[in-house]
């Protein structure tokens, strides 16, 4: 790891009352870069997650762009570049998919940004899908179109750095797919990705790095080449072993 | 009762079903965007008519007290957050908003003796006065509190209530005011007699109603509000806060408020607690449409206001009795109709 890392996170602990359910977790992000993590469900993928957002309280130091956090409070990180598609979503099923993908450039808009119109097209090309069903609301979407509006909005604020949560989480697998397509296409437009995934082949194909999150602290971490090769992870999250614990 | 009569009471129902119409449709705002029963709606009403009134009879307000009190108060905490959390940034706004603002007001009101001024620039004032109280009291009474359950912030809500009619006693005394009306007018209408007031409430109403409208549809701020309303967690993923979301409702629902008894001091005594019930009516309103449907608000708001004035007529004395009554079946149709509330698309 050479250049400086857009997230630099350092011994992150977050608790619930007195259960611990993250220990003191490492984990870098370079700019321009696919980082997934990769783990079995309750392992604490989406509670890191939150902790890093601002959504839960947490210990630890987390740097995001030189600047350590301190009190962290979403709308900041938001305006900051920090975007996250939390797994369920969170869209505004009663409003229309363009209303949905204009509030996410809404802390943009709010410090002076007006160019919405032009980012909603980039979206739009991105994905020709929500353009259809612009008018439509967003409740009415299949899970699929919704996994994309959800990206979508969070593309409209332009972010640095783009956490995804389980993007194919209930998805049928020709649409993740097309979401992976999608996600290792965004790394081309210059944003960090922060890949939370339970499907471990797919995150590992688009990933330049990864790390194997168990029971709340970290595995593995390396290469996502090197590690889609080691045994423990072919065995217990690519499925290609033979043995049997 | 002849046609004659049940015109006039119908008048005088859809011009009160009007201004509960406003309340009720601020009350589902701010549970919408907070889920705060907003009980103290109905003092910015009072406060709104009686500063106003205490223009015209050339005194100085004493709600222009407590929005400097409150002023210095809200920017003394939110001092102290900003400091604490090392953003020094945010001092700049907190003193525009919370210290310049109040004062620079303060010092028009006892400068230019407002009394003296067109109608127009006393309700400007008389406003800004009392609209940077909503927010103010959504900063002090609600904002600690946001996670809090519907219940404890509805305990809040009464304390607000009792705390802001007690000032309202001290600042306006027991009397009631009156105060000129926009419009000294009076038109013919078959054998109907309408007066300029009349028209000047449904006519604000209505205004005010497609403007909220628009609000909501057109503009990104009103679209924030409704995306806090529908999922607060998502809207704080796009950086909407759900501190500027209450603070916006609650300046909203004070302009509202203010607005609506401004309206009404020319038609009816409004006194120190007068608010109350007329919130409250609003809230019977609110809660025919289930606190969420804007439409079946103003609906419900004029129904209300056409029961009230039969029932005066009918039966005056029981006419709140009946009035309160209403929400009896509305809640038996709503519980059986409605499906249960936690299973969300």
């Amino acid at each position: 790891m050479m250049t400086t890392p857009i997230l630099d996170i350092r011994d992150l602990c977050v608790s619930y009352g007195k259960v611990e359910a993250l220990h003191h977790v490492n984990l870098k992000v370079e700019a321009g870069k696919i980082v997934t993590v990769i783990g079995p469900n309750g392992a604490g993928k989406t509670t890191m997650l939150g902790a890093i957002m601002g959504l839960l309280p947490s210990k630890g130091e987390i740097q995001f762009q030189d600047e350590v956090q301190r009190d962290i409070e979403v709308e900041h990180l938001v305006a900051m570049g920090m975007t996250l598609v939390p797994e369920k979503r969170e869209l505004f099923g009663e409003m229309s998919v363009e209303d949905n993908l204009l509030l996410g450039a809404f802390q943009r808009y709010r410090h002076g940004d007006r160019d919405e119109g032009k980012t909603m097209a980039q979206v739009f090309g991105t994905f020709p899908r929500l353009k259809e069903r612009r008018a439509q609301l967003a409740g009415t979407l299949s899970g699929g179109e919704r996994q994309m509006l959800a990206v979508g909005r969070a593309l409209m604020a332009k972010p640095k750095l783009l956490m995804l949560d389980e993007p194919s989480l209930g998805l049928a697998p020709l649409i993740v797919r097309e979401i992976f397509h999608i996600i290792a296409d965004l790394k081309k437009t210059g944003v960090a990705i922060l890949l939370v995934e339970q499907n471990a082949r797919a995150a590992l194909q688009i990933a330049d790095y990864g790390y194997v999150l168990e029971t709340g602290s970290v595995a593995l971490e390396g290469e996502s080449r090197a590690l889609a090769d080691d045994p423990r992870v072919v065995e217990t999250y690519l499925g290609l072993g033979g043995k049997k614990e | 009762m002849d046609l004659q009569i049940a015109l006039l009471l119908g008048q005088d129902g859809i011009v009160n079903g009007a201004i509960y119409a406003l309340l009720a449709l601020a009350l589902v705002l701010v549970f919408a965007v907070t889920r705060v029963i907003f009980i103290p709606q109905g003092e910015f009403v009072a406060y709104g008519a009686l500063t106003l009134a205490a223009f015209q009879a050339g005194k100085t307000p004493g709600t222009l007290w407590l929005l400097l009190g409150a002023g210095v108060l809200v920017a003394f905490i939110d001092s102290i957050m900003a400091v604490r959390a090392g953003a020094p940034g945010r001092l700049k706004r907190i003193a525009l908003w919370d210290l310049a603002l109040p004062a620079v007001v303060a010092g028009l009101v006892l400068w230019l003796e407002p009394g003296t001024l067109p109608l127009a620039a006393q309700v400007v004032l008389a406003l800004a006065i009392v609209v940077p109280l909503g927010p103010m009291v959504y900063r002090l009474a609600y904002q600690p509190l946001a996670e809090a359950s519907v219940l404890v912030l509805l305990i809040v809500s009464v304390a607000v209530h009792l705390a802001l009619v007690g000032l309202g006693l001290l600042f306006f005394g027991a009397e009631g005011s009156r105060t000129t009306p926009f419009s000294e007018a009076q038109f013919a209408l078959g054998t109907l007699t309408v007066n300029g007031q009349t028209l000047w409430v449904l006519g604000a109403s209505a205004v005010l109603i497609i403007a909220l409208y628009q609000f909501f549809g057109r503009t990104l701020y009103g679209k924030a509000l409704r995306a806090t309303a529908i999922n607060r967690v998502g809207a704080r993923l796009m950086g909407i806060s759900n501190t500027m979301a209450g603070k916006l409702s609650f300046t909203l629902a004070a302009g509202i408020g203010a607005f609506s008894g401004i309206l009404i001091a020319p038609i009816t005594t409004v006194y120190y607690d007068t608010g109350f019930l007329v919130g409250l009516k609003g809230f019977v309103a609110a809660i025919i449409a289930g606190l969420v449907s804007y439409p079946l608000a103003a609906a419900g708001a004029i129904l209300v206001g056409l029961l009230e004035s039969f029932s005066s007529f009918w039966a005056s004395a029981f006419k709140e009795v009946i009035v309160f009554t209403l929400i009896i079946p509305v809640l038996v149709w709503r519980s059986l109709t409605s499906h249960h509330v936690e299973e969300e698309e």
